[in-house]
């Protein structure tokens, strides 16, 4: 059973879909287990201006993905850096127990992408 | 404005049919004897049982006394598969099963494996039908037994029972048949496919949970994995269910008369949902066989989109399905059933499992073809799997 709060991002995901001059992209999961998303950013001053997902996956899954996309806007990348998995779920109301594990990659996302970013970032100077 | 509710998950639970619950009633409080015991309450309770276990071997062509009641068809299958083996021991320590199997038998197998016998598993085609050649040269004289279900609770095929009786049989091994997904769904007789154990359940005939019957042809060695009382001919002690016991026999007469015309009104409302799906929304595919399929089974995979979210979008339409994705079940792992017909693991994840029911009319199949396309189309939207023409 899932909480209302996962329910609603699970019927109305904010901030679904891509962004095509992103400046970070991140890739988690695999559709083999069930489970996969993309987190794309746009950032400015060191600060998250824009966040999207698309995932595929289970209620947990995308309702986890339309999280990180509220909390992750506005932060800056060192704030956004230090959000978790717990962050996400407790947002959420919780999780099921066996949601935890293998739904939950939203923050990970999240900092593969800040990652993605700071990489694209390194080979440009 | 409530939503109208609409249940197609009739392979996870069946609701009783009013006859039988009429059936169980006086089995509460009226009726309480001992089935054992020798006065007359026990006489009445023991009548009644003894009706019923003629009811259920009405139903799959069996003799009365070949009849044993269990808990359910887990137990007959765990009793079908242990009580062989461990009775047949010393004849060989060889079991053949396929890969489409219940948990029911695959694990008992299992458990067996660890015991010192050698368990083998039989693959299935692209449909879900066992390989009966691949049978055949399975077989050893060390084989003591083969368990094949009827037909697949997933998918619905519908296997080659007779075909694979011959084979096992020219082998001289015993063969054990779970039909408890094609039981009242399809005609059984025990005899003319000469099978030796068959499992049932009470629930899959609209009849109450907590029963089931084992049938056993007369003479075929096994032992009991219950000990105690020495009920049910010493195969499964314990004071007898009465109350269900009857409900199951109700469940089964009402099954045997109206098979053909319950049957008849399914595959009608079968064939019109997975047209209605297969031919409405792009790459979706049906699971199993066209034609040698339960009349009560649907299941249909939907590329780039997982079960468990299909599962919670008709949830919220008011429709009851179930799933092959691993997120929906307790294992994290997407249906040994479609992984062993071919299906890779995304393709698993994406099915929709959906079992109709004799409370299902044309307007509840017509909702589900009318809401699905843009369920698919939403959930392809969120994907990042779905190619851009799909969108």
């Amino acid at each position: 059973m899932y909480s209302d709060k996962v329910m609603d991002h699970f019927r109305n995901p904010r901030n679904m879909g891509e962004i095509p001059d992103a400046d970070g992209v991140g890739t988690v999961g695999n559709p083999v287990c069930g489970d996969m998303m993309n987190i794309y950013i746009k950032v400015k001053d060191d600060r998250i201006v824009d966040v999207k997902f698309k995932t595929f996956g289970c209620g947990a899954a995308i309702a986890t993905s339309s999280m990180i996309t509220e909390l992750a806007k506005g932060l800056t990348l060192e704030d956004a850096m230090k959000l978790t998995r717990s962050d996400v779920a407790d947002s959420l109301d919780g999780l099921p127990p066996i949601k935890m594990h293998c739904s939950n990659l939203a923050a990970d996302g999240l900092h593969e992408a800040i990652k993605d970013y700071r990489q694209k970032k390194e080979a440009e100077k | 404005m409530t939503v109208r509710r609409i249940y197609l998950d009739h392979t996870s639970g069946m609701p009783l049919d009013p006859r039988v619950v009429d059936a169980m009633t006086p089995y509460f409080d009226r009726v309480y004897g001992n089935p054992s015991s020798p006065h007359s309450f026990g006489n009445e309770a023991r009548r009644a049982m003894e009706d019923a276990r003629g009811q259920v071997a009405a139903l799959i062509g069996a003799e009365a006394r070949e009849v044993l009641f269990t808990s359910g068809g887990t137990e007959s299958n765990n009793l079908a598969i242990q009580g062989v083996a461990l009775r047949n021991r010393s004849r060989g320590t060889h079991i053949i099963t396929s890969a489409i199997e219940h948990m029911s038998v695959i694990n008992p197998c299992q458990a067996l494996s660890k015991q010192g016998f050698q368990i083998t598993s039989i693959p299935v085609d692209s449909y879900g039908v066992v390989d009966v050649d691949a049978l055949r040269a399975a077989l050893t004289d060390h084989t003591i037994l083969v368990s094949i279900m009827y037909a697949n609770n997933e998918i619905g095929t519908i296997q080659p029972i007779s075909a694979i009786s011959e084979v096992v049989h020219a082998q001289g091994s015993l063969l054990h048949v779970d039909a408890v997904a094609a039981a009242g769904q399809i005609p059984i007789a025990v005899q003319v496919d000469a099978i030796d154990l068959l499992s049932l359940s009470s629930n899959d005939l609209y009849g109450p949970r907590g029963v089931g019957a084992l049938y056993v042809k007369a003479g075929t060695r096994i032992q009991p994995i219950v000990q105690g009382g020495g009920q049910e001919r010493g195969l499964r002690s314990g004071t007898e269910n009465v109350a269900g016991i009857v409900g199951m026999g109700a469940a089964a007469d009402v099954a045997q008369r109206e098979l053909s015309q319950d049957a008849a009104r399914l595959v009608g409302l079968r064939d019109r949902l997975i047209h209605g799906l297969v031919d409405a929304i792009p790459e979706a595919y049906l699971n199993g066989h066209p034609t040698q399929r339960l009349p009560n089974n649907v299941n249909v995979r939907f590329n780039y989109i997982e079960g468990e979210s299909l599962l919670l979008s008709l949830d919220m339409e008011g429709v009851a399905a179930s799933s092959g994705s691993a997120c929906a079940s307790k294992t994290l792992e997407p249906s040994h059933v479609l992984l062993a017909t071919g299906l890779k693991h995304e393709e698993a994840h994406g099915s929709l499992l959906m079992t109709l029911g004799r409370q299902n009319i044309v307007d509840d199949v017509d909702h589900v073809v009318e809401v699905m396309p843009s369920i698919v189309k939403r959930l392809r939207a969120i994907s990042p799997l779905t190619p851009k023409e799909l969108m």
